[in-house]
């Protein structure tokens, strides 16, 4: 594994609002939103001449808006045409992709200054469309004809942890319970409410409806009610992140030109993207995620840190055994052992390992192809110390990480920044 | 190009004829289902199809409410639940098969590690033409 041949900053970072709001808002929309937000952050400034390239991540527009070649079209809206504007695709890892790739480019000295563009506006289809095209991220002629839905395929990762280390739905309802409350504090977040407000809300709404008032004593009674259906056993409505449409923008800059935008820039100083066979049957466990495994041993070398020097994290809870799987994998606890770290608080903002502060996809949303550029947002202003309301680390926060994932784990990228 | 050779194909023509193929490595003696051409172990396109017994154990499983477009058109939803499953076959690889004959609306009965066969579930799916997809049910 080879070390980056010169040092790569990120100068600025911005998402759009995440939410479901096709037709109103639509690719356009969200992408001049996140690059206007992004634009803000960069202290000198940036415009579109000291761009160099967009690299655009995004899973399936085609699927979900019928729109191929997004390239181009992002880069028309930002003014840097006639610049190179490609497009990458791992699934839920495609912006995670576009951002490492970025990082190369400048590191080799092809260019110093890319704009990362992560997006996807899921919503202009119906449900049904939607579990259909997050299904070909899975292997088609193999999963999929044996019933594989997106959720079904974490739910079945769920069953095996669970029968291996005796993981529990209360573990998994405590993960969706910590992000909840994160998402609160998040106002970029589709969903800004805690577990404890959703329950509040409906027994307010029943009460004034006259009916029959639940009488659940915490969160855990009310993700046990038929408020929380099963979506794909053992894994609940609750369990599940959200379908939302939203865009993020990163400015990466060379260390040659970095001083120029910022005096505070974020440095990202490991990268790494690991495979796994696409198809969940053709690994050798169902309880581990090998991709984030080998991504993160990359990144680890490269940046000569560990699990225990990462002071906070976004990992990739599309769903929340991803969660408890992520913490395991990246070697901040034990196989087996994260759900003690869960019980124990040590992932709220206050604990001793923070774990997706911005609400993670659970609360925050999960726009497939913007959320690997979003989740490096969070971190660039956890760093910075500009994140909003009540979230903002009360430490410096000086190394950090993010772990995206794609399709049932097939596909992982980490990066880990530091100041 | 042989009428035999190891392809998707072939492996979906032979699971019509309810016959579930693997390959198996001649150098290395590797086995793998679906059937493959280039060894999953060695890389070597030394591989020969083998007949797998039909039995394993339940690795993992995952009973689907909200399912595939292709299995709402086989009839089932949120009241009807299917078993999607992840079978760990005798001879080493795993498959993923719908899992049939157990209690779908009770999932918490449905044991990882109890032992299973094979089962090949016959589709009548209207617009489709008939088929035989992977099933596997409790041994």
């Amino acid at each position: 594994m080879g070390k980056l041949a010169r040092k790569v900053a990120l100068v600025g970072a911005g998402t759009s609002k995440f939410g479901q709001t096709f037709p109103l808002r639509r690719i356009p929309e969200h992408w001049t939103d996140a690059w206007l937000n992004a634009v803000a952050t960069v202290d000198n400034g940036i415009e579109p001449k000291d761009i160099e390239a967009c690299y655009v991540g995004n899973y399936s527009a085609d699927l979900f808006n019928h729109q191929g070649h997004l390239g181009p079209m992002i880069s028309s809206l930002v003014g840097l045409n006639p610049k190179p504007a490609p497009r990458f695709e791992g699934a839920c890892a495609s912006s995670g992709i576009a951002m490492r790739q970025a990082l190369i480019t400048i590191a080799s000295g092809l260019m110093d200054v890319i704009c990362v563009c992560g997006i996807e506006v899921m919503t202009e289809v119906p449900t049904v469309g939607v579990t259909d095209a997050l299904a070909t991220a899975s292997d088609v002629t193999f999963e999929y004809t044996a019933g594989a839905t997106f959720p079904g395929l974490y739910a079945a990762i769920a069953s095996a942890h669970m029968h291996k280390y005796g993981t529990t739905h209360e573990d998994l309802m405590r993960v969706a319970i910590k992000n909840h409350i994160n998402g609160k504090e998040n106002p970029y977040a589709q969903m800004q409410r805690s577990i404890k407000d959703l329950m509040e809300r409906k027994i307010a709404k029943v009460k004034g409806a006259g009916g029959e008032v639940p009488d659940w004593k915490d969160e855990f009674d009310y993700l046990k009610s038929p408020s929380n259906p099963p979506i794909a056993w053992p894994l609940h409505l609750f369990d599940c992140s959200l379908v939302t449409d939203g865009a993020a923008c990163l400015f990466l800059a060379s260390e040659d030109v970095a001083k120029k935008f910022t005096d505070t820039p974020i440095w990202i100083t490991g990268t790494g993207q690991g495979s796994a066979a696409i198809a969940m049957h053709d690994r050798t466990t169902l309880t581990a995620l090998e991709a984030t495994v080998e991504a993160s041993r990359q990144a680890y070398q490269m940046s000569g840190r560990g699990p225990k020097d990462m002071q906070i994290a976004e990992v990739h809870d599309c769903f929340t055994i991803a969660e408890i799987c992520a913490m395991e994998d990246l070697g901040f606890y034990e196989k087996g052992k994260a759900v003690e770290a869960i019980k124990n608080k040590d992932t709220y903002r206050d604990g001793a390992k923070p774990i997706n502060t911005s609400g993670g996809l659970k609360s925050k949303g999960h726009p497939v192809g913007a959320t690997g550029a979003a989740q490096a947002v969070e971190i660039f202003k956890q760093m910075r110390g500009i994140a909003e309301r009540d979230r903002q680390m009360k430490f410096d926060v000086e190394i950090a990480m993010t772990h995206n994932l794609g399709g049932s784990g097939g596909t992982c990228v980490v990066q880990i920044y530091e100041k | 190009m042989s009428e035999n050779e190891i392809t998707i194909n072939n492996y979906l023509k032979y699971l019509s004829e309810r016959k579930l193929m693997g390959s198996k490595c001649k150098k290395c003696g590797q086995v793998d289902v679906p059937a493959r051409k280039l060894c999953s172990k060695c890389i070597k396109p030394a591989t020969e199809w083998t007949e797998m017994s039909g039995k394993g154990k339940l690795a993992a499983f995952s009973s689907i409410n909200v399912g595939t477009p292709y299995f709402v058109k086989k009839g089932y939803d949120r009241k009807k639940p299917y078993v999607f499953s992840v079978i760990a076959l005798d001879e080493g690889p795993m498959v993923s098969a719908q899992l049939v004959g157990v209690d779908e609306s009770h999932p918490e009965t449905i044991k990882v590690g109890m032992l299973v066969k094979v089962k090949f579930l016959k589709v009548e799916v209207e617009g489709l033409p008939e088929k035989v997809d992977l099933g596997f049910e409790p041994a």
